[in-house]
């Protein structure tokens, strides 16, 4: 607990170096210099000086309800009380703050405050961070004069699955209900009722079911909303804290960890300006369930007679070494190795284990997208946008998927750029988003016609698509011209060839040269994962194979010989001939070789593969499948070896956003059993494959990937130490990019504003020895052992110590490309395209492993437009068989007048009435197309 | 000289019992003052008003010339008419809706002449169902009469208006709680400062409030001349105005008197007005001018019925509603009546009003029903003066609107006047009065 009235910090959100007019007022005496238009509460606490208050927020707006904050400000007509959170500093203004006038009102606005509080502080949640108990200390009464009977209400309600509600302890201040309207946007919570009868509540019948529920538990400056997962199960005082970065979605939102007894037990939002603003998405807030899970593989496991049985990390890696030595040998050259997955591991891991498969093994066919994504060289290539400039721009233009769903906070952040500033939205999207109701113009395209779409907006003389209004078209235009524009990028549908989106960019690319982009992939660190060049064609550092093959050759020994396959083309060559469900049998592959073994890095295609049968066809196919896992997924059915890894809280390093900032990973909970961190198991595996990667701990992987990622050239571990860079560092750093968001030397900690988050531990840039940070003794044996010559000459390649002086950094991708883009061919005028859509919930295992969050995974039906349901004969609700060449499913059709005609949505990895959209997409397909019919 | 012979400015038509259709109020120079309006220049319409001196009746008692000067330019503005009259035992704009609908609307059109103003809304209180009956008919009339809608009266001027029945809730009477509850959102009052209705009002647009009977003087001012209006009463009390009487009187009820020219003993006793207290009583207090204004005695019973005279004297004519009690109410039930009132009716946003009203009304609760202690008096006070900070008039504010700062009028004016009566209840545990 901290005395706000002394110890204070000065406010983090109007920067001191102001452009615009300043005033200059007194304050207690005092001279001090505002931003003109700043709240004299903001002013006066960058001058040093604590006004007390509730309901007042530093990221929303002010309301003036609580009168915590009321000061004496002169006037006209002399001095008055005025609340500070609402009076804006005026030129020439005598403020008194702590005149007897003063504390007076702000004594009696607290005893006001605690006449109807219950008091029941040792078994609130709350107690120990909250506002209330804190600022009573400091201002409060000593006892109280109230000895009626006080409000009661039913203690807690539930709101929703995650959050309850104890309007006994409310206080009213409305910083709940606003954040719900103005952050989220979506009021579903609200104030009933009148006097000491005023009550939060929810609307009959409809749960607080936002995906930003959990921020009012956060902000709530009392213990009056609580949230399940943490309810009861710790006191503040008792649990560490450290800084850390949501892994959850790539838009990598700045978290506190909170941690006991080695298990984590809640993660609060910090208020980091570039990104998060203090707001979680309540996946993220929430998912770290997964983590403690009692599911946790905790010991390497190798199939023997059929079954999985727990084996030595020396023997599980043997295994895994033969594996893959008979891959290669038996498709005669490394490219019978595929690895598939990469996004859950930090950047030290995602550089280690490319160096593994890229430096050592040699094979190109490593792909961190798992088939929903773009092409990297694309994503890389084209110039960055940073989320605050795509929120400051004129326009921004959103050519991706559901934001709200699959990049929760960057909804909240464009949302507000168009709300609260004048960004102008411009989506492209075949339906209707979260983000339709803010778009200045919302177009609508046919699955793998974006193409004709963005040229339709980039050239007026080509022709409109028929699903675009021509007046709306028009104000796409106008509004692309603008002076800022920021294009965000994703994929907005599934069942439609990545590739086909990229083209639809890089036409937008070309034709607006001085746009910026803003890559919308959604696993936690894909970003960084293609950035160290997990991705065929890449390596490390934003360079393609050809233009960094001297320089990597140089400082690894080796590198691929040629192009290597992605996620699809892997699965569909291990998968090859096997037969099975619609497989198309001995289709040529690219370089030849069939890939025998699978590597999967932290991802279950079975579930975040778009196309099922593709994946059930690899798995069968596949001589040797390879798990590095956390938890036991429905891979694990099918692996020949789990290695276990540590997961997020459990392991140190860095990881990468959307924008390509580099944010410091904490660590806190000592990983389960013998799980490894991720970089650890490719630096041990290289030894059993006879090699050595010199990789001997974070620190020097991190100082390898500085050392020769061209865009992360300077990124040293001593720029991630300095305090102001605990917003990250945006890659690539140019003259002025070390952006010292933060206050120098200190944390944007307001624990009023976010309670809870407060002495939060800084971990500095990823370290060389410590948990989880320096190499085990077995790797350290092994080397020995392999530099004894006991393990035999290597068979697949060793790597040289990268300590040569390395000249001639080779260039950074720069787009746009020439790609390889699939022809999209109607089947017949009878067919309907599918959109595959993403949401928050689903079976990922960042939900599933989640009990709270299970819950909410939701039931999908199929998307039509009303027309064609007509047409059909179905009523919404009712029926509908889909059929494609392979496979037919009995869906609940609804009406969606959001979709142009001929194109049904659904969502994917969710469940559907029958199966689900996996089944009936063709990956290899570039749209999939589908005959709907009464069943 | 209880009762002067100004004419009856706004109650004239009233003793007709169809005085609220449209052939009576025709019959009766209706529109009249309209026509007359459409004729002039809206200035000159605006400069008859200022003349006037017309004085807001809806409580805070704003010139009405001012108010509109003040509305900012801007393409689309608004006026709202406040009938939302929930103050208790104010019911003077309630005898205006039912019984002269056509009146105010005839007012409110002028209103929105002067002010050059194409939609209005006239807020009424839910309850006045016979008032919202009759207003809308008379606005149906009125429309078919051609006074209201497109091209009134062959002028060129258009203006539309909307009749809004309010839900129950006294603060939506509050000027921007009624905008916001009119904008369908809860009757939540908005901060002023800085943005005032005229500056940034329904829908963000400027918005002119008037209140009823400010409406209902319009006609008469445009068709006799703002002087004429000002030659009655005296200094800035002009006109005549509405006083709602209630309590011990032998004859409650609404009267239409000159301002100042009337004192409030010939309120309360003239034969033709209060008629007295009844059983031969005497007087004990007065409420001069709603449940929020300070308390008078017998000593103040001479003041005339003017807004300054009041307003120097330490209270306010405020809603223009007059209680009398007499030598036989006890002022403890009828403070702890009036504070029960304002728990109940508080929106809840400020933490002093909303906290502050429920605990006053606990301890006076406490006094009326025997348990009062003794230091119950100095923590009334303390209560008080943190709802409103040093207990002036008028007073000053801790809250977002002035419903706060009314809370303590009534406990402190009993606690001033009649503090013996406290302590007998708090000595004897009980009511004196039973
Ligand atoms: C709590 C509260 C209740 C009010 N109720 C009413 C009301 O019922 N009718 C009314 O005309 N004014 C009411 N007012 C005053 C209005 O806010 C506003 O001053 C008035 O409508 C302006 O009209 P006027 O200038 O014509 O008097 C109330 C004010 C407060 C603070
Ligand atoms: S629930 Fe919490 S945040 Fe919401 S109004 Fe009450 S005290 Fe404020
Ligand atoms: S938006 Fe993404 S990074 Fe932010 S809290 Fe949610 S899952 Fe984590
Ligand atoms: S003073 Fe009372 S009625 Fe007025 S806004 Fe505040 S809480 Fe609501
Ligand atoms: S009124 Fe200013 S902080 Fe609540």
């Amino acid at each position: 607990m901290v005395d706000r009235a002394t110890t204070t910090e000065p406010a983090h959100t109007v920067p001191p170096d102001v452009a615009e007019g300043q005033v200059t007022f007194t304050l207690d005496g005092r001279q001090v210099t505002a931003r003109k238009g700043e709240m004299l509460i903001a002013a006066a606490e960058r001058a040093g000086t604590f006004i007390p208050r509730f309901c007042y927020h530093p990221r929303m707006k002010s309301v003036g309800v609580c009168r915590m904050c009321l000061v004496e400000v002169s006037g006209p007509r002399g001095a008055s009380l005025q609340p500070s959170c609402f009076v804006e500093v005026a030129e020439g203004s005598e403020v008194t703050t702590d005149s007897d006038k003063v504390k007076k009102a702000q004594d009696g606005v607290l005893e006001f405050l605690l006449i109807n509080h219950p008091l029941d502080c040792p078994v609130c949640d709350k107690g120990g961070e909250c506002p209330l108990q804190d600022q009573t200390l400091a201002h409060g009464p000593g006892e109280t004069r109230f000895v009626e009977e006080k409000r009661h209400f039913e203690k807690p309600i539930p709101i929703s699955e995650l959050v309850l509600l104890d309007r006994e302890r409310c206080i009213q201040c409305s910083r709940c209900t606003r954040f719900a309207a103005e952050v989220a946007g979506e009021a579903q919570i609200d104030f009933i009722g009148r006097a000491d009868q005023l009550e939060i509540n929810i609307f009959p019948g409809l749960p607080f079911s936002s995906y930003f529920s959990g921020n009012t538990v956060q902000i709530c400056p009392v213990g009056a909303l609580t949230a399940v997962p943490y309810r009861f199960s710790a006191r503040p005082w008792d649990l560490d804290q450290v800084e850390s970065t949501c892994t959850t979605c790539s838009v990598g939102c700045r978290v506190a960890v909170q941690s006991s007894s080695n298990r984590v037990t809640r993660l609060l939002g910090i208020d980091a300006d570039p990104v998060n603003h203090g707001w979680l998405c309540d996946k993220g807030r929430f998912a770290f369930e997964s983590v403690n899970s009692e599911d946790r593989l905790t010991e390497p496991m190798v199939r023997k007679a059929g079954r999985l049985v727990t084996v030595s990390w020396h023997e599980a890696l043997d295994v895994v070494a033969d594996g893959l030595r008979a891959a290669t040998k038996k498709s005669g050259g490394p490219g019978g190795v595929g690895v598939i997955g990469g996004a859950r591991l930090t950047n030290e891991g995602a550089y280690t284990w490319a160096k593994l498969a890229k430096g050592i093994l040699g094979t190109d066919s490593v792909d961190a997208q798992l088939g929903d994504g773009l092409p990297a060289e694309v994503v890389l290539g084209l110039p960055r946008a940073t989320i605050d400039e795509a929120v400051g721009a004129d326009t921004v233009i959103v050519l991706s998927g559901d934001i709200r769903e699959e990049l929760p906070v960057l909804f909240l952040r464009l949302r507000s750029g168009i709300v609260d500033g004048d960004l102008s939205l411009v989506e492209l999207s075949p339906q209707a988003t979260a983000l339709t109701p803010h778009a200045a113009v919302s177009l609508r395209y046919l699955p793998g016609a974006a193409t004709e779409l963005a040229k339709a907006i980039a050239d007026h003389g080509a022709p409109a698509p028929a699903t675009a209004d021509p007046t709306d078209l028009a104000e796409a235009r106008r509004l692309a011209g603008a002076d800022k524009v920021v294009i965000v990028v994703g994929r907005p549908s599934l069942a439609e060839d990545g590739a086909l989106v990229a083209e639809a960019v890089q036409v937008l690319a070309r034709a607006l040269p001085k746009a910026t982009f803003l890559p919308a992939l959604r696993r936690g660190n894909v970003m960084g994962a293609l950035d160290m060049g997990l991705s065929p064609g890449l390596l490390p550092g934003r360079v393609g194979l050809e233009p960094g093959r001297q320089w990597f050759t140089q400082a690894w020994g080796k590198v691929p010989d040629e192009r290597g396959l992605g996620t699809t083309e892997i699965l569909e060559s291990a998968g090859g001939s096997t037969g099975g469900e619609g497989a198309r049998t001995d289709k040529p592959h690219r370089n030849g070789a069939r890939v025998r073994a699978l590597v999967i890095l932290g991802a279950d295609p079975l579930t975040d593969f778009p196309d099922a049968g593709m994946v059930r066809r690899a798995l069968a196919g596949a001589d040797f499948v390879v798990s590095v896992a956390s938890l036991p997924g429905p891979l694990s059915a099918h692996a020949d070896v789990v290695l276990p890894v540590a997961e997020a809280h459990e392991r140190p390093g860095t990881t990468t956003n959307i924008e390509g900032r580099i944010s410091r990973l904490g660590q806190k909970l000592v990983q389960p059993g013998q799980s490894w961190p991720d970089w650890m198991i490719a630096a041990e595996l290289a030894v059993h494959l006879g090699a050595d990667l010199h990789l001997d701990s974070v620190a020097e992987v991190w100082d390898e990937i500085e050392r020769l990622a061209p865009a992360y050239r300077g990124i040293t571990r001593s720029v991630l130490d300095t305090p102001g860079a605990t917003d990250g560092v945006v890659a690539p750093l140019t003259v002025t990019a070390v952006a010292f968001s933060r206050r120098p030397g200190s944390a944007p900690l307001d624990p009023i504003a976010f309670p809870g988050v407060e002495s939060v531990e800084q971990q500095g840039a990823p370290p060389r020895a410590g948990l989880a940070g320096a190499r085990t003794a077995g790797i350290a044996a092994n080397a020995a052992n392999a530099a004894n010559g006991s393990k035999g000459a290597p068979e697949v390649g060793a790597g040289t110590s990268g300590d040569a002086a390395v000249t001639n950094q080779p260039p950074q991708l720069a787009g746009p490309f020439e790609i390889t883009v699939p022809r999209v061919v109607p089947t017949d005028s009878y067919s309907v395209r599918l959109v595959a859509s993403r949401r928050l919930y689903d079976r990922g295992a960042a939900v599933d492993a989640v009990p709270v969050l299970a819950g909410l995974i939701p039931d999908s039906p199929l998307r039509v437009n009303p027309h064609d349901l007509d047409d059909l004969g179905i009523g919404t609700g009712g029926n509908v068989k889909v059929r494609t060449a392979t496979t037919s499913l009995v869906l609940v059709a609804v009406a969606d007048p959001s979709l142009p005609r001929k194109v049904v949505a659904t969502d994917f990895n969710v469940p559907l009435a029958e199966g689900t959209v996996a089944d009936l997409i063709d990956a290899t397909a570039p749209v999939t197309e589908l005959r709907l019919e009464t069943p | 000289m209880p009762v002067t012979g100004a004419p009856k400015i706004i109650t004239g038509r009233i003793g007709h019992a169809d005085s609220h259709t449209l052939e009576r109020y025709l019959a009766t120079g209706g529109y009249d003052g309209l026509r007359k309006a459409l004729a002039m220049t809206p200035e000159a319409v605006v400069h008859e008003i200022d003349t006037a001196s017309l004085l807001g009746r809806g409580g805070a008692g704003f010139p009405a010339g001012r108010k509109w000067a003040m509305l900012r330019q801007s393409p689309v503005t608004y006026l709202v008419v406040n009938g939302d009259e929930s103050e208790p035992a104010t019911f003077k704009d309630h005898l205006l809706v039912e019984r002269d609908p056509h009146q105010l609307i005839e007012g409110v059109l002028i209103a929105a002449y002067a002010t050059q103003v194409s939609q209005v809304f006239i807020y009424l209180r839910g309850e006045f169902a016979l008032g919202l009956e009759r207003v809308q008919a008379a606005l149906n009339d009125a429309y078919s009469h051609g006074a209201v809608g497109n091209d009134i009266f062959g002028s060129g001027f258009s203006v539309d208006v909307v009749v809004h029945p309010g839900a129950g809730a006294y603060i939506c009477g509050e000027e921007t709680a009624l905008l916001e509850s009119l904008e369908g959102k809860r009757g939540f009052p908005r901060i002023k400062p800085p943005f005032f209705p005229a500056a940034i009002g329904l829908y963000g647009e400027p918005t002119v409030v008037n209140n009823v009977e400010t409406m209902s003087n319009l006609p008469w001012i445009v068709l006799n001349g703002g002087s004429a209006f000002a030659a009655l009463g005296e200094g800035r009390s002009t006109g005549t105005r509405l006083f709602a009487l209630a309590g011990h009187v032998n004859r409650p009820g609404v009267f239409e008197i000159e301002m100042v020219k009337t004192t409030f003993r010939d309120l309360i006793h003239a034969p033709v007005l209060g008629g007295g207290i009844p059983h031969g009583r005497e007087l004990k207090a007065f409420i001069p001018g709603g449940v929020s204004a300070p308390w008078f005695g017998p000593d103040e019973i001479d003041l005339p019925l003017g807004q300054d005279e009041v307003a120097d004297a330490g209270s306010m004519l405020g809603s223009g509603s007059v209680v009398v009690m007499d030598d036989h109410t006890c002022a403890v039930r009828a403070s702890w009546r009036i504070t029960k009132f304002f728990a109940r009716e508080s929106c809840g946003q400020c933490t002093p009003c909303r906290e502050g009203s429920g605990w006053l009304e606990k301890i006076m609760e406490r006094i009326e029903t025997g348990n009062g202690r003794e230091d119950d008096l100095d923590l009334l006070l303390d209560v008080c003066d943190n709802i409103a900070p040093g207990l002036t008039w008028p007073p000053q504010q801790t809250t977002i609107c002035v419903l706060g700062p009314s809370i303590p009028s009534s406990i402190g004016s009993a606690i001033q006047m009649f503090r013996d009566e406290f302590l007998v209840h708090i000595k004897e545990g009980g009511c004196p009065y039973g």
